[in-house]
Protein backbone atom coordinates (compact mmCIF):
# COMPACT_ATOMS: atom_id res chain seq x y z
CA UNK A 1 0.00 0.00 0.00
CA UNK A 2 1.46 3.23 -0.94
CA UNK A 3 0.44 5.79 1.64
CA UNK A 4 1.27 9.04 -0.80
CA UNK A 5 -0.34 8.10 -3.43
CA UNK A 6 -3.55 6.91 -1.89
CA UNK A 7 -3.69 10.50 -0.58
CA UNK A 8 -3.20 11.52 -3.66
CA UNK A 9 -6.20 9.63 -5.32
CA UNK A 10 -8.31 10.79 -2.22
CA UNK A 11 -7.27 14.05 -3.17
CA UNK A 12 -8.23 13.95 -6.88
CA UNK A 13 -11.77 13.81 -5.79
CA UNK A 14 -12.11 17.00 -3.83
CA UNK A 15 -9.67 19.35 -2.56
CA UNK A 16 -9.88 18.40 1.53
CA UNK A 17 -8.07 19.31 4.92
CA UNK A 18 -5.78 16.56 6.34
CA UNK A 19 -8.29 15.58 8.96
CA UNK A 20 -10.45 14.69 6.09
CA UNK A 21 -7.70 12.86 3.98
CA UNK A 22 -7.00 10.78 7.23
CA UNK A 23 -10.79 10.33 8.21
CA UNK A 24 -11.26 8.47 4.56
CA UNK A 25 -8.01 6.65 4.48
CA UNK A 26 -8.72 5.01 7.79
CA UNK A 27 -12.51 4.24 6.64
CA UNK A 28 -11.86 2.58 3.34
CA UNK A 29 -7.87 1.14 3.31
CA UNK A 30 -6.72 1.77 7.18
CA UNK A 31 -8.76 -1.54 8.69
CA UNK A 32 -7.93 -1.70 11.82
CA UNK A 33 -4.23 0.46 11.36
CA UNK A 34 -5.17 3.64 11.39
CA UNK A 35 -3.28 6.25 9.65
CA UNK A 36 -1.22 8.46 12.25
CA UNK A 37 -1.73 12.25 11.89
CA UNK A 38 1.74 13.55 12.09
CA UNK A 39 2.63 10.71 8.71
CA UNK A 40 -0.86 12.77 6.87
CA UNK A 41 0.77 15.88 7.49
CA UNK A 42 4.25 14.67 6.85
CA UNK A 43 3.35 13.16 3.59
CA UNK A 44 1.29 16.22 2.12
CA UNK A 45 3.93 18.17 2.90
CA UNK A 46 6.14 16.05 0.70
CA UNK A 47 3.49 16.09 -2.35
CA UNK A 48 3.33 20.01 -1.94
CA UNK A 49 7.26 20.27 -2.23
CA UNK A 50 7.12 17.49 -4.80
CA UNK A 51 4.86 19.68 -6.88
CA UNK A 52 2.13 16.78 -6.49
CA UNK A 53 -0.35 18.96 -4.35
CA UNK A 54 -0.87 22.58 -3.34
CA UNK A 55 -1.91 23.57 0.13
CA UNK A 56 -3.75 26.54 0.35
CA UNK A 57 -3.73 29.31 2.69
CA UNK A 58 -4.10 28.61 6.40
CA UNK A 59 -8.02 28.58 7.53
CA UNK A 60 -9.11 30.30 11.06
CA UNK A 61 -11.73 28.44 12.86
CA UNK A 62 -12.22 27.07 16.47
CA UNK A 63 -9.29 24.73 16.61
CA UNK A 64 -6.00 25.27 15.24
CA UNK A 65 -5.32 26.72 11.65
CA UNK A 66 -5.55 24.07 8.81
CA UNK A 67 -4.87 23.80 5.43
CA UNK A 68 -6.91 22.56 2.04
CA UNK A 69 -4.36 20.69 0.22
CA UNK A 70 -5.77 20.31 -3.76
CA UNK A 71 -3.73 17.43 -6.60
CA UNK A 72 -1.70 19.11 -9.22
CA UNK A 73 -1.39 17.90 -12.73
CA UNK A 74 1.63 16.30 -11.94
CA UNK A 75 0.00 14.61 -8.89
CA UNK A 76 -3.02 13.52 -11.13
CA UNK A 77 -0.82 12.09 -13.93
CA UNK A 78 1.07 9.85 -11.04
CA UNK A 79 -2.08 8.47 -9.62
CA UNK A 80 -2.94 7.54 -13.26
CA UNK A 81 0.35 5.65 -14.00
CA UNK A 82 0.28 3.93 -10.52
CA UNK A 83 -3.30 2.83 -11.27
CA UNK A 84 -2.75 1.91 -14.65
CA UNK A 85 0.69 -0.12 -13.50
CA UNK A 86 0.01 -3.88 -12.33
CA UNK A 87 1.49 -4.27 -8.53
CA UNK A 88 4.32 -6.47 -8.10
CA UNK A 89 2.96 -10.66 -7.67
CA UNK A 90 4.88 -10.49 -4.67
CA UNK A 91 7.07 -13.76 -5.02
CA UNK A 92 8.81 -13.04 -2.04
CA UNK A 93 6.83 -15.47 0.58
CA UNK A 94 7.29 -18.42 -2.43
CA UNK A 95 11.48 -17.36 -2.06
CA UNK A 96 11.39 -18.27 1.57
CA UNK A 97 9.42 -21.09 1.37
CA UNK A 98 11.65 -22.36 -1.67
CA UNK A 99 14.84 -21.48 0.03
CA UNK A 100 13.68 -23.19 3.24
CA UNK A 101 12.79 -26.68 1.83
CA UNK A 102 16.11 -26.59 -0.37
CA UNK A 103 18.52 -25.87 2.40
CA UNK A 104 16.46 -28.16 4.88
CA UNK A 105 17.37 -30.80 2.38
CA UNK A 106 21.16 -30.17 1.66
CA UNK A 107 21.52 -29.96 5.39
CA UNK A 108 19.78 -33.47 5.86
CA UNK A 109 17.30 -31.58 7.92
CA UNK A 110 13.44 -32.98 8.31
CA UNK A 111 11.90 -30.81 5.24
CA UNK A 112 8.56 -32.82 5.66
CA UNK A 113 8.51 -30.94 9.04
CA UNK A 114 9.06 -27.59 7.94
CA UNK A 115 6.13 -28.34 5.31
CA UNK A 116 3.78 -29.17 8.15
CA UNK A 117 4.61 -26.90 10.48
CA UNK A 118 4.22 -24.08 7.32
CA UNK A 119 1.25 -25.39 6.13
CA UNK A 120 -0.47 -25.60 9.90
CA UNK A 121 0.70 -21.96 9.71
CA UNK A 122 -1.35 -21.29 6.86
CA UNK A 123 -4.29 -23.45 7.70
CA UNK A 124 -4.59 -20.84 10.98
CA UNK A 125 -4.32 -17.91 9.40
CA UNK A 126 -6.68 -19.31 6.92
CA UNK A 127 -8.92 -19.68 9.81
CA UNK A 128 -8.70 -16.03 11.24
CA UNK A 129 -9.62 -14.54 7.99
CA UNK A 130 -12.69 -16.84 7.49
CA UNK A 131 -13.76 -15.78 10.74
CA UNK A 132 -12.93 -12.05 10.06
CA UNK A 133 -15.45 -12.99 6.35
CA UNK A 134 -18.23 -13.98 9.10
CA UNK A 135 -18.17 -11.52 11.18
CA UNK A 136 -17.35 -8.31 9.03
CA UNK A 137 -18.98 -6.37 6.11
CA UNK A 138 -17.77 -6.52 2.23
CA UNK A 139 -14.87 -4.71 2.64
CA UNK A 140 -13.62 -7.30 5.18
CA UNK A 141 -14.93 -10.09 3.24
CA UNK A 142 -12.92 -8.85 -0.24
CA UNK A 143 -9.40 -8.23 1.57
CA UNK A 144 -9.75 -11.71 3.85
CA UNK A 145 -10.28 -12.78 0.28
CA UNK A 146 -7.33 -11.33 -1.10
CA UNK A 147 -5.78 -13.14 1.77
CA UNK A 148 -6.96 -16.30 1.29
CA UNK A 149 -6.16 -16.71 -2.20
CA UNK A 150 -2.46 -16.10 -1.60
CA UNK A 151 -2.09 -18.27 1.12
CA UNK A 152 -4.29 -20.87 -0.61
CA UNK A 153 -1.65 -20.84 -3.90
CA UNK A 154 1.36 -21.45 -1.20
CA UNK A 155 -0.92 -24.66 0.37
CA UNK A 156 -0.74 -25.96 -2.97
CA UNK A 157 2.79 -25.21 -4.05
CA UNK A 158 3.41 -26.78 -0.42
CA UNK A 159 1.25 -30.07 -1.22
CA UNK A 160 2.97 -30.22 -4.62
CA UNK A 161 6.34 -30.05 -3.09
CA UNK A 162 5.37 -32.51 -0.21
CA UNK A 163 4.59 -34.39 -2.85
CA UNK A 164 8.14 -34.36 -4.39
CA UNK A 165 10.44 -34.36 -1.66
CA UNK A 166 12.12 -37.37 -2.28
CA UNK A 167 12.98 -36.09 -6.15
CA UNK A 168 14.18 -33.05 -4.56
CA UNK A 169 16.38 -34.32 -2.19
CA UNK A 170 18.13 -36.57 -4.92
CA UNK A 171 18.53 -33.51 -7.06
CA UNK A 172 19.90 -30.91 -4.01
CA UNK A 173 22.60 -33.97 -3.29
CA UNK A 174 23.93 -34.53 -7.02
CA UNK B 1 -24.21 -23.86 22.30
CA UNK B 2 -23.03 -27.16 23.87
CA UNK B 3 -20.19 -27.76 25.81
CA UNK B 4 -17.30 -29.18 23.71
CA UNK B 5 -15.65 -30.60 27.18
CA UNK B 6 -16.58 -34.29 26.17
CA UNK B 7 -16.28 -36.48 22.94
CA UNK B 8 -18.90 -37.30 20.61
CA UNK B 9 -17.31 -39.40 18.44
CA UNK B 10 -13.88 -41.39 18.03
CA UNK B 11 -12.28 -43.87 15.77
CA UNK B 12 -9.41 -46.28 17.71
CA UNK B 13 -6.61 -47.84 15.82
CA UNK B 14 -9.07 -48.11 12.55
CA UNK B 15 -8.10 -50.82 10.11
CA UNK B 16 -9.92 -50.96 6.87
CA UNK B 17 -8.71 -52.85 3.32
CA UNK B 18 -10.84 -52.99 0.65
CA UNK B 19 -9.71 -56.66 -0.85
CA UNK B 20 -5.53 -56.46 -0.86
CA UNK B 21 -5.37 -52.49 -0.77
CA UNK B 22 -5.26 -50.48 2.91
CA UNK B 23 -6.93 -47.40 2.94
CA UNK B 24 -6.89 -47.20 7.04
CA UNK B 25 -3.84 -48.17 8.81
CA UNK B 26 -4.91 -47.47 12.56
CA UNK B 27 -6.58 -44.37 12.06
CA UNK B 28 -7.84 -42.53 15.68
CA UNK B 29 -9.36 -39.53 15.83
CA UNK B 30 -11.37 -37.92 18.40
CA UNK B 31 -13.81 -35.37 17.81
CA UNK B 32 -15.81 -33.10 20.93
CA UNK B 33 -19.44 -32.32 20.88
CA UNK B 34 -20.00 -29.20 19.05
CA UNK B 35 -16.52 -29.35 17.45
CA UNK B 36 -16.00 -28.68 13.74
CA UNK B 37 -13.49 -30.88 12.27
CA UNK B 38 -11.57 -30.85 9.06
CA UNK B 39 -10.22 -33.98 7.28
CA UNK B 40 -7.94 -33.12 4.80
CA UNK B 41 -5.85 -35.34 2.99
CA UNK B 42 -4.34 -36.37 -0.82
CA UNK B 43 -6.85 -38.37 -2.64
CA UNK B 44 -6.36 -41.93 -1.92
CA UNK B 45 -5.59 -41.01 1.67
CA UNK B 46 -7.97 -42.50 3.33
CA UNK B 47 -10.54 -39.50 4.41
CA UNK B 48 -13.73 -40.89 3.09
CA UNK B 49 -13.11 -44.06 4.33
CA UNK B 50 -12.30 -42.66 8.24
CA UNK B 51 -15.84 -40.54 7.51
CA UNK B 52 -17.94 -43.39 6.95
CA UNK B 53 -16.53 -45.82 9.47
CA UNK B 54 -17.29 -42.94 11.88
CA UNK B 55 -20.31 -42.56 10.31
CA UNK B 56 -20.84 -46.62 10.49
CA UNK B 57 -21.71 -46.61 6.94
CA UNK B 58 -18.20 -48.64 6.68
CA UNK B 59 -17.22 -52.09 9.26
CA UNK B 60 -14.03 -51.65 9.98
CA UNK B 61 -11.13 -54.84 9.68
CA UNK B 62 -9.86 -54.31 13.62
CA UNK B 63 -9.79 -51.02 15.73
CA UNK B 64 -13.35 -49.40 17.09
CA UNK B 65 -16.01 -46.39 16.51
CA UNK B 66 -17.60 -45.26 19.55
CA UNK B 67 -20.70 -42.77 19.34
CA UNK B 68 -21.93 -40.93 22.69
CA UNK B 69 -20.26 -43.50 24.95
CA UNK B 70 -21.02 -46.59 22.36
CA UNK B 71 -19.29 -49.21 20.29
CA UNK B 72 -20.87 -48.19 17.05
CA UNK B 73 -18.84 -50.88 14.73
CA UNK B 74 -20.35 -53.51 16.86
CA UNK B 75 -23.48 -52.72 17.03
CA UNK B 76 -26.11 -54.43 14.87
CA UNK B 77 -26.96 -53.32 11.74
CA UNK B 78 -30.91 -52.53 12.48
CA UNK B 79 -29.42 -50.19 15.84
CA UNK B 80 -27.12 -48.63 13.46
CA UNK B 81 -29.15 -48.15 10.91
CA UNK B 82 -31.35 -46.10 13.78
CA UNK B 83 -28.18 -44.16 14.83
CA UNK B 84 -27.44 -42.89 11.38
CA UNK B 85 -31.33 -41.77 11.08
CA UNK B 86 -31.68 -40.11 14.31
CA UNK B 87 -28.50 -39.12 15.40
CA UNK B 88 -26.32 -38.18 12.23
CA UNK B 89 -26.85 -36.17 9.12
CA UNK B 90 -25.15 -36.43 5.65
CA UNK B 91 -24.17 -33.70 3.04
CA UNK B 92 -22.51 -35.49 0.22
CA UNK B 93 -20.76 -33.62 -2.86
CA UNK B 94 -23.38 -33.98 -4.78
CA UNK B 95 -25.73 -33.66 -2.69
CA UNK B 96 -28.01 -37.25 -3.92
CA UNK B 97 -31.97 -35.66 -3.75
CA UNK B 98 -34.46 -37.75 -4.85
CA UNK B 99 -35.49 -36.70 -7.96
CA UNK B 100 -39.04 -37.66 -8.12
CA UNK B 101 -39.30 -35.79 -4.70
CA UNK B 102 -40.11 -32.07 -4.60
CA UNK B 103 -37.42 -29.73 -2.38
CA UNK B 104 -38.94 -29.77 0.78
CA UNK B 105 -40.26 -33.61 0.80
CA UNK B 106 -36.43 -34.20 0.37
CA UNK B 107 -35.58 -32.05 3.46
CA UNK B 108 -38.70 -33.97 5.15
CA UNK B 109 -37.27 -37.16 4.12
CA UNK B 110 -35.27 -37.88 7.15
CA UNK B 111 -38.35 -36.93 9.70
CA UNK B 112 -41.05 -39.22 7.59
CA UNK B 113 -37.98 -42.47 7.61
CA UNK B 114 -38.35 -41.42 11.59
CA UNK B 115 -41.86 -41.77 12.12
CA UNK B 116 -42.82 -37.58 12.09
CA UNK B 117 -46.25 -37.15 10.67
CA UNK B 118 -46.32 -35.68 7.05
CA UNK B 119 -47.73 -32.58 7.84
CA UNK B 120 -45.49 -32.04 10.82
CA UNK B 121 -42.33 -33.35 9.12
CA UNK B 122 -42.69 -30.83 5.94
CA UNK B 123 -43.62 -27.93 7.93
CA UNK B 124 -40.41 -28.37 10.17
CA UNK B 125 -38.51 -28.80 6.71
CA UNK B 126 -40.17 -25.74 5.24
CA UNK B 127 -39.07 -23.47 8.18
CA UNK B 128 -35.60 -24.41 6.55
CA UNK B 129 -35.55 -22.96 3.38
CA UNK B 130 -35.98 -19.21 4.69
CA UNK B 131 -33.22 -20.12 6.96
CA UNK B 132 -30.94 -21.68 4.19
CA UNK B 133 -31.95 -18.50 1.59
CA UNK B 134 -34.29 -21.11 -0.42
CA UNK B 135 -37.58 -18.90 -0.25
CA UNK B 136 -40.01 -20.15 -2.95
CA UNK B 137 -38.23 -23.15 -4.26
CA UNK B 138 -39.91 -26.28 -1.95
CA UNK B 139 -41.81 -27.54 -4.63
CA UNK B 140 -39.23 -27.55 -6.98
CA UNK B 141 -37.66 -30.93 -8.13
CA UNK B 142 -33.34 -31.73 -8.30
CA UNK B 143 -34.04 -31.01 -11.79
CA UNK B 144 -35.03 -27.22 -11.56
CA UNK B 145 -32.54 -26.14 -8.74
CA UNK B 146 -28.85 -24.94 -9.83
CA UNK B 147 -26.22 -26.75 -8.00
CA UNK B 148 -25.35 -24.25 -5.21
CA UNK B 149 -29.74 -24.85 -4.37
CA UNK B 150 -29.22 -28.16 -4.61
CA UNK B 151 -26.88 -28.52 -2.22
CA UNK B 152 -28.55 -26.23 0.15
CA UNK B 153 -31.42 -28.35 -0.03
CA UNK B 154 -29.21 -31.14 0.87
CA UNK B 155 -27.73 -29.46 3.75
CA UNK B 156 -31.42 -28.97 5.42
CA UNK B 157 -32.29 -32.30 4.78
CA UNK B 158 -28.99 -33.14 6.98
CA UNK B 159 -29.67 -30.68 9.51
CA UNK B 160 -33.35 -31.07 9.81
CA UNK B 161 -33.28 -33.58 12.76
CA UNK B 162 -31.12 -31.86 14.84
CA UNK B 163 -28.21 -34.40 14.41
CA UNK B 164 -25.49 -34.61 16.83
CA UNK B 165 -22.65 -35.28 14.32
CA UNK B 166 -23.48 -33.91 10.41
CA UNK B 167 -21.09 -36.06 8.49
CA UNK B 168 -20.05 -33.83 5.08
CA UNK B 169 -17.86 -35.14 2.45
CA UNK B 170 -16.22 -32.81 -0.11
CA UNK B 171 -19.86 -30.68 0.39
CA UNK B 172 -18.37 -28.43 -2.17
CA UNK B 173 -16.58 -30.46 -4.31
CA UNK B 174 -19.55 -29.69 -7.05
CA UNK B 175 -20.12 -26.30 -6.65
CA UNK B 176 -17.92 -22.69 -7.81
CA UNK B 177 -16.49 -20.74 -5.07
CA UNK B 178 -19.02 -18.43 -4.10
CA UNK B 179 -21.75 -21.17 -3.88
CA UNK B 180 -19.19 -23.12 -2.29
CA UNK B 181 -18.79 -20.42 0.37
CA UNK B 182 -22.51 -19.94 0.84
CA UNK B 183 -22.81 -23.26 1.55
CA UNK B 184 -19.74 -23.58 4.02
CA UNK B 185 -20.88 -20.53 5.80
CA UNK B 186 -24.47 -21.95 6.15
CA UNK B 187 -23.36 -25.41 7.88
CA UNK B 188 -21.49 -24.01 10.13
CA UNK B 189 -23.42 -21.45 11.59
CA UNK B 190 -26.65 -23.64 11.54
CA UNK B 191 -24.22 -26.63 13.01
CA UNK B 192 -23.16 -23.90 15.88
CA UNK B 193 -26.60 -22.79 16.51
CA UNK B 194 -27.74 -26.30 17.17
CA UNK B 195 -24.33 -27.46 18.92
CA UNK B 196 -24.30 -30.32 16.03
CA UNK B 197 -20.93 -31.84 15.73
CA UNK B 198 -19.23 -31.68 11.64
CA UNK B 199 -16.52 -34.14 10.52
CA UNK B 200 -16.41 -32.57 7.00
CA UNK B 201 -13.83 -34.41 4.55
CA UNK B 202 -12.00 -32.08 2.09
CA UNK B 203 -9.36 -31.38 0.07
CA UNK B 204 -10.10 -27.62 -0.47
CA UNK B 205 -8.01 -25.60 2.43
CA UNK B 206 -10.71 -22.33 1.82
CA UNK B 207 -13.67 -25.14 3.07
CA UNK B 208 -11.47 -26.75 6.13
CA UNK B 209 -10.88 -22.66 7.36
CA UNK B 210 -14.06 -23.16 8.20
CA UNK B 211 -13.13 -25.79 10.99
CA UNK B 212 -12.35 -25.37 14.59
CA UNK B 213 -8.89 -27.30 13.80
CA UNK B 214 -7.81 -29.35 10.84
CA UNK B 215 -6.46 -33.03 10.99
CA UNK B 216 -4.66 -34.74 7.74
CA UNK B 217 -4.76 -38.18 6.92
CA UNK B 218 -1.57 -39.66 4.71
CA UNK B 219 -1.56 -43.29 4.21
CA UNK B 220 -3.94 -44.64 6.14
CA UNK B 221 -3.39 -42.55 9.52
CA UNK B 222 -4.34 -39.51 11.08
CA UNK B 223 -2.20 -36.68 11.84
CA UNK B 224 -3.02 -33.35 13.85
CA UNK B 225 -2.02 -29.90 12.49
CA UNK B 226 -3.16 -28.22 15.23
CA UNK B 227 -1.27 -26.98 17.91
CA UNK B 228 1.53 -25.57 15.36
CA UNK B 229 1.53 -22.08 16.74
CA UNK B 230 1.85 -19.44 13.49
CA UNK B 231 5.58 -17.62 13.40
CA UNK B 232 4.53 -14.34 13.71
CA UNK B 233 4.77 -12.42 10.29
CA UNK B 234 5.31 -15.71 8.82
CA UNK B 235 1.34 -16.04 7.18
CA UNK B 236 0.00 -13.14 5.56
Amino acid sequence: MSVPLTLLGLLEREPSHGYDLKRDYDTWFGRGKPLPYGQVYATLSRLARDGKAIAGPAEHGEGPDRKRYAITEAGIADVERWLSEPAPPEPHLQTVLFAKVVLALMLDRPADHYLDAQRAAHLHRMRELTALKERGDLMDTLLADHGLYHLEADLRWIDHTAARLDLLAQAVHQ
Amino acid sequence: MAARSTTIIEARGVVMSFGQTPALRGASLAVRQGEIVAVMGPSGSGKSTLLHCLAGILTPDEGEVWFAGQRLDTMSEAKRSEVRRDKFGFVFQSGQLVPELTAEENVALPLLLGGTRRAAALAEARAWFGRLGLDGLGRRRSGELSGGQAQRVALARGMVNGPQVLFADEPTGALDSMSGEMVMSLMTRAAREQGSTVILVTHDARVAAYADREVIVRDGTVGSLTGAAPPSGAAR
